[in-house]
């Protein structure tokens, strides 16, 4: 039920709902985008039952990302045994 | 970038994984609290990765499943009503009511529409102004706004036809019971990101400090959950008690300051029952006296008085011990034999976020073999 979904902003409306369009993978659909008044063509927004209920922090994500790549590179490289229990990374 | 692959990256998985085993000390017991995690967490086997030392208890966020049976049994009244055109998402369908479910009062000619957003539900009342629409509004706070957003255009359009009946519940309340629940074993949370996305986590900050519980704002991708998770045993092993944010590119700490507004010029607080678990002081909302004429139980009072029966849950189901992270679905003699998505005794086994459909789903070749042997079924 609280399912949000990212989608790229392709246009902003200037009606109440501020409708714009939202590409989600190509697919484009009306979303309110009353709730980010802060969003612009371009932007990621998460979108719950046709409104848009955030702008997606572009830079924070990055950050994730970065973090979760430095893991996977350090375990990789470490030698310990899969199951763990003999680990000795700090 | 898409948000969505690079969050669920296998490398990165077995990574998180393999810190959260070396972080482990000692037993503990971690609750999800949103339905959508709890899906993510089964369909992806992430519990299976995990330390045996690690307890993963699903919780009550499912406004499906905890939407009470009294509430289901209105709905089914007003959408058998022939003036009335009666919207819900599609997962409310099959939730049994006492009698009968919106599923039931569609084949007897109700006219029951599926709706994706309520703003579909508007569009109906403008293209059908003789017919009175109905929306079950039902969710947290992460769709409440939507419908506040529904009910204030239907006012500025002065659409006379258009009302909800309103279940929303709320995420924090209902974690407060969960805590101060004599049995409770609860240690940490996993709280729900996109209820975070909108009401941000200054409320969560006072239940970790009042209860010292850890709590973990986190998102729903295998990453984000597996972070999360991380991230709660470090506190519990470093003995902290903090809330921390895991779902960083969506949740701000004041959350969605346009919606929580939007949510309080429309909406207030009200107590609320919570099918399987009970009545939750301040739980739920309603909406203002200001928006009194969009309450479809006001609006229609004397035709609903006579639905007012037996509102009792069928007592075979356990639906009340899973939602508050007691039993496992699979515990319950009639899961996957008398209770299936086709003939469900309770909302979590037909609701998509409801936990007994989702180990039914992801999990029922292993519990085939139990039940194949215990009873002739199939």
């Amino acid at each position: 039920m609280c399912l949000a979904v990212p989608g790229r902003i392709v246009s902003v409306g200037d009606d109440a709902l501020k409708t714009g369009k939202v590409s989600f993978g190509g697919m484009i659909k009306d979303v309110s985008l009353a709730l980010v008044p802060e969003a612009r063509v371009g932007d990621y927004v998460m979108v719950h039952v046709g409104f848009a209920i955030s702008t997606v922090d572009e830079g924070a994500a990055l950050r994730s990302i970065e973090l979760f790549k430095a893991m996977t590179a350090r375990n990789r490289s470490d030698t310990a045994p899969a199951e763990g229990e003999g680990g000795t990374t700090p | 970038m898409k948000y969505v692959d690079e969050f669920r990256d296998r490398g990165a998985a077995e990574a998180m994984a393999n810190a959260i085993r070396r972080s482990v000390t000692r037993p503990w017991t971690l609750m999800e609290v949103c339905g959508g995690q709890t899906h993510a967490i089964v369909r992806f086997g992430l519990d299976e990765l995990l330390p045996e030392k690690l307890t993963l208890v699903h919780g009550p966020g499912c406004p499906v499943c905890v939407t009470p049976v009294g509430l289901i049994d209105q709905a089914v009244a007003l959408a058998s009503w022939p003036h009335v055109i009666f919207c819900t998402f599609g997962d409310m369908l099959r939730v049994p009511g006492s009698r009968r479910s919106l599923f039931d009062a569609k084949a007897a000619g109700g006219d029951v529409r599926l709706v994706y957003s309520p703003l579909d539900a508007l569009a109906l009342a403008r293209s059908h102004p003789d017919r009175e629409i109905v929306c079950f509004a039902v969710g947290f706070e992460t769709t409440a706004p939507a419908y506040a957003m529904a009910v204030k255009e239907a006012a500025r359009l002065r659409l006379s036809n258009f009302s909800l009946l309103v279940a929303h519940v709320l995420v924090p309340p209902a974690m407060e019971a969960i805590l101060s629940a004599p049995g409770n074993r609860v240690q940490g949370f996993l709280a729900a990101g996109h209820v975070c996305t909108v009401m941000g986590y200054t409320q969560y900050e006072l239940l970790a400090a009042q209860y010292r519980v850890p709590i973990v704002v986190t998102g729903f991708e295998p990453l984000d959950i597996l972070e999360g998770i991380l991230m709660l045993v470090r506190q519990l092993e470093e003995g902290r008690a903090e809330v921390e944010n895991q779902y960083v590119r969506s949740v701000r700490r004041q959350g969605n300051e346009a919606a929580t507004a939007l949510l309080a010029e429309v909406f207030e607080p009200s107590p609320r029952a919570w099918r399987g678990i009970g009545e939750i002081p301040a739980s739920g909302l309603r909406l203002k006296p200001a928006y009194a004429a969009y309450d479809a139980a006001l609006k229609f009072q004397r035709e609903l008085a006579q639905t007012t029966g037996n509102t009792e849950e069928d007592p075979e189901c356990r639906s009340g011990l899973v939602l508050q992270g007691l039993l496992k679905p699979t515990e319950c003699p009639a899961f996957g034999v008398r209770c299936t998505p086709e003939r469900p005794l309770g909302a979590p086994m037909v609701s998509s976020e409801g936990a007994c459909a989702a180990y039914y789903r992801y999990r029922k070749p292993a519990m085939h073999e139990t039940s194949g042997s215990r009873e002739d079924e199939r």
